[in-house]
């Protein structure tokens, strides 16, 4: 197995969805070659950073007011629907 | 070496909640909201990279579910059902603010040559503890916004979200291997942008 091999197998191999072969076949790789042992744990790493960053978390104030804007919406769909007639006067988050 | 595994998974009570919601009742689609809406956000604010896009998005893929849910026919769960309205959304969003770039999740860009490892260095043992809070999330923030949205939307959903690469390619209209390719090359890419964050620097203070 070449580097380029281990990286085409390397999402897999991190996801686990492999066979039993192949897998054995890259940790083989893994034991000589120390590139791709850095790649390899360093891209797991990466993952495990963007996983548990909590980057873009929805703040509960802006939380709050998207839902009520969100069932305010929805409520007027809902009216609209069952009298077509009618005119949704649902708000906006803004 | 250890795996990764996803984290996202459907509560039993859902479809109760998706039928009740289908036959009008609002505060069941209220459950739904208060479930997913962290998501819906995050996703949005990957693919679009602006605040007040990712609120439109939020409001807008909650409410084209809601106007929907008659067509959702339950082959596949709610969550990648919607997160399927809320890409569409964000995508279509991306768009209007950058109409002079093509944005499609089609886009796959060059060759396998832009993903190659061009530097293998070590990184500290626990690299997230080199920056504090803030610095970290302008760093990753700084990062992801480097990628194209074709190869951000796949990671988010992949790695952040959790959800399954068939779930990701039916959320996305993508194949498989579509997803597997983009998949791969978006977090060798975001590996070797993170390097000169987090490379292990014997000796010194571990900051660039």
């Amino acid at each position: 197995m070449t580097c380029s091999d281990f990286l085409k197998e390397l999402a897999d191999y991190l996801d686990d969805s492999m066979d039993a072969q192949t897998r054995a076949e890259l940790e083989d790789h893994l034991q000589w070659c120390h590139n791709c042992y850095v790649v390899c744990n360093t891209t797991k790493m990466t993952i495990e950073i963007y996983r548990d960053s909590h980057l873009y978390e929805l703040p509960d104030d802006l939380r709050t007011r998207l839902r009520t804007a969100i069932v305010s919406k929805c409520e007027g769909h809902k009216k609209q629907v069952s009298d077509p007639r009618g005119q949704s006067d649902a708000p906006t988050a803004k | 070496m250890g795996t990764i595994q996803p984290k996202v998974e459907a509560a039993s009570d859902e479809i109760t909640l998706v039928h009740a919601a289908k036959a009008g009742d609002i505060s069941a689609f209220e459950e739904l909201v208060k479930r997913y809406d962290r998501n819906v956000f995050r996703i949005a604010q990957h693919i679009t990279q602006n605040r007040e896009d990712a609120e439109d998005v939020v409001q807008d893929a909650f409410l084209k579910a809601y106007q929907n849910l008659a067509n959702f026919q339950e082959q596949s769960k709610f969550y990648t059902w919607l997160v399927r309205i809320a890409v569409n959304e964000a995508l279509m969003r991306l768009r209007r603010r950058r109409p002079e770039r093509m944005v499609s999740l089609d886009e796959d860009i060059k060759t396998e040559e832009d993903s190659m490892p061009r530097e293998v260095a070590d990184w500290s043992p626990n690299p997230e503890q080199l920056y504090n809070q803030g610095e970290l999330k302008e760093i990753l923030g700084k990062t992801i916004q480097g990628l194209p949205p074709s190869f951000r939307t796949v990671f988010v959903l992949r790695d952040v979200e959790g959800l399954s690469t068939e779930e990701t390619a039916d959320a996305l209209d993508l194949s498989i291997p579509g997803v597997k390719s983009r998949l791969l090359r978006a977090r060798l890419q975001l590996r070797e942008r993170l390097n000169k964050y987090f490379k292990n620097r014997t000796g010194g203070d571990g900051k660039p």
